[in-house]
């Protein structure tokens, strides 16, 4: 069942065409992968998706419904969450009151309670550090808390913007495996990522985005192992090293 | 010695009302990254609201503590529905623009509540006294060698209670957690599920209604209503507000009251009445040259 469904989407900035005519699917389950240089684009289209930025055209559809130019506080409350690029956690707010503000749709308390729990669980090293302001901690720390504050809404589908953005590859590896925890406790992810090796070991299918354009679609272990990918995104140093 | 502690006390209520005027540039500065010009005037209509009630009600009632709180709460009302108008219509359509066409914005807005105030319809040009609607408005308390108008009491009371309610607001509760969600980044408030617009609107309207009680508190303490008298108050909580950091509530609070007293002092000084304005002025060159971040203003360090 396709969860998300993007159809012929272009935005702009301005004069500047960032997406042109970009369709996509997510299908319910899946980790879907969008890799690509940076200035791709790639931050555009989740930002477009999430409602942050308004499509000059085009279609997406989130379960079946039109999501395109609808505020991003409604689509969130339809069970799509956006971990931003860069972590852009609440600096000076505590770990717990940024997990709170993650729930902020939520009303039942215990259920709140207990997604917080989850959160730790998953990354205990948050559970440390709950009443510490969020500014204080580690990259990896801070993006273990964007993915787990995005997790409180209580997502069906999540996005996910460069989780490895400067962050050491030990750090890189553990979050991506607990990004697969994720996805197998039944979170769909499409995931942007300019580590395009590491993104391709987890998820399912990718997508390669050019300058706002769709080159290449497939399953993951086609795209790794593609000549043209291997030579524009999997360059012999390239694999381990993300930028930023 | 008991002159500078008095004139420290008078200081004390003066920049209690620049502490609430102050509140309301700094929370909307927080989050939406501009000085709203406007909010002086805001502060006007506040005490021009008072006056209007406190007029009618004093056709057929008498002057009381109680009828002092009607005034103030119905001046907080049309203040609080200004302030969430002048968003709507005024700012919100800009969103996402320049900051200086918001600025620019705000200071038509400012000139328009000017100039329509003075229009016969609405106040018209001339000034007028606030009629006394607080009793004891001119009561004294003597304590040792001081002399404490119970005014400045009550304007330093209302201000305290005010700020506690506001912080305690602003810290535990949810919408507090919004807003200070979207002082942070709107973007990111936005895809935690918060509403940005309604948290904007909110801040418009807490701030609007301390900048109410602030005019008709400033009306109580001097009589004299008119469509200009936004202008120096508005001015100098602006600094205040600089001078504290600006996005900061207490920072406000702080940098109002020692506004007020620097100010009072000045004013007290043989032949320094007539500088008294000029001190708001030099003392934002001042902060600006030493400390533009402001007393209690941080420089957010972002890790990337």
């Amino acid at each position: 069942m396709t969860i998300l469904s993007i159809r012929n989407l272009c935005v702009s900035y301005g004069a500047i065409q960032a997406i042109r005519d970009v369709s996509l699917d997510v299908r319910k389950g899946e980790i879907v992968t969008l890799i690509g240089a940076n200035g791709a684009g790639k931050t555009t289209l989740l930002r477009t998706i999430s409602g942050l930025l308004k499509p000059a055209r085009g279609e997406i559809s989130f379960l079946d419904r039109q999501i395109a130019g609808i505020a991003p506080h409604r689509i969130v409350m339809m069970g799509l969450s956006h971990s931003p690029e860069g972590r852009q956690v609440f600096a000076n707010l505590t770990v717990r009151e940024n997990l709170l503000l993650g729930a902020y749709q939520q009303t039942d308390r215990q259920q709140i309670a207990a997604r917080m729990e989850r959160v730790f669980e998953l990354f205990p090293v948050l559970d440390k550090r709950r009443h510490q302001p969020s500014g204080t901690l580690s990259g990896g720390e801070q993006q273990m808390l964007a993915i787990g504050r995005a997790l409180m809404a209580k997502p069906s589908l999540l996005l996910l913007d460069e989780p490895s953005l400067g962050l050491a590859p030990i750090i890189v590896r553990k979050i991506f495996q607990i990004i697969r925890q994720i996805n197998e406790e039944g979170v769909t992810i499409l995931l942007v990522e300019q580590n395009a090796h590491m993104a391709l070991q987890i998820a399912d299918r990718g997508y390669v985005l050019q300058t706002g354009q769709i080159i290449l679609q497939d399953s993951a272990s086609n795209l790794l192992n593609s000549p043209q990918v291997k030579a524009a995104y999997l360059g012999s140093e390239a694999s381990e090293e993300s930028e930023g | 010695m008991i002159e500078l502690l008095q004139q420290l006390i008078n200081g004390l209520s003066l920049g209690a009302i620049y502490a609430l005027v102050a509140i309301g540039y700094t929370m909307v500065y927080g989050v939406l990254r501009f000085i709203n010009f406007a909010h002086g005037d805001v502060f006007m209509v506040g005490a021009v609201t008072g006056l209007y009630v406190a007029n009618v009600y004093l056709k057929d009632g008498e002057p009381s503590t109680l009828a002092f709180f009607l005034v103030l709460i119905c001046a907080m009302l049309v203040c609080g529905v200004l302030g969430f108008v002048i968003e709507l219509l005024a700012y919100r359509p800009l969103r996402g623009r320049p900051r200086l066409t918001v600025l620019i914005t705000a200071i038509g807005v400012s000139l328009f509540l000017e100039y329509s105030f003075q229009h016969k319809a609405i106040f018209g040009p001339n000034a007028r006294a606030f009629p006394p609607i607080l009793p004891w408005v001119d009561s004294i308390a003597i304590v040792g060698d001081l002399l404490i108008f119970w005014i400045d009491v009550l304007v330093v009371g209302v201000t305290v209670v005010l700020t506690i309610a506001l912080s305690a607001m602003i810290k535990f509760t949810k919408v507090g957690m919004a807003i200070r969600a979207v002082s942070y980044n709107s973007d990111t408030a936005a895809l935690m599920g918060i509403n940005a617009n309604r948290a904007i609107s909110l801040t418009f309207v807490v701030g609007s209604m301390l900048a109410a009680v602030a005019g008709v508190l400033w009306a109580c303490k001097y009589p004299n209503v008119h469509p200009l008298m936004g202008l120096m108050p508005g001015i100098k909580a602006f600094v205040a507000a600089v001078l504290g950091g600006i996005g900061s509530i207490h920072g406000a609070v702080l940098g109002g009251l020692l506004l007020g007293m620097v100010e009072t002092l000045v004013g007290g000084l043989e032949g320094g009445s007539q500088y008294k304005d000029a001190v708001a002025f030099v003392v934002l060159i001042i902060m600006l040259l030493l400390r533009p971040s402001g007393l209690l203003g941080q420089t957010l360090h972002e890790k990337v």
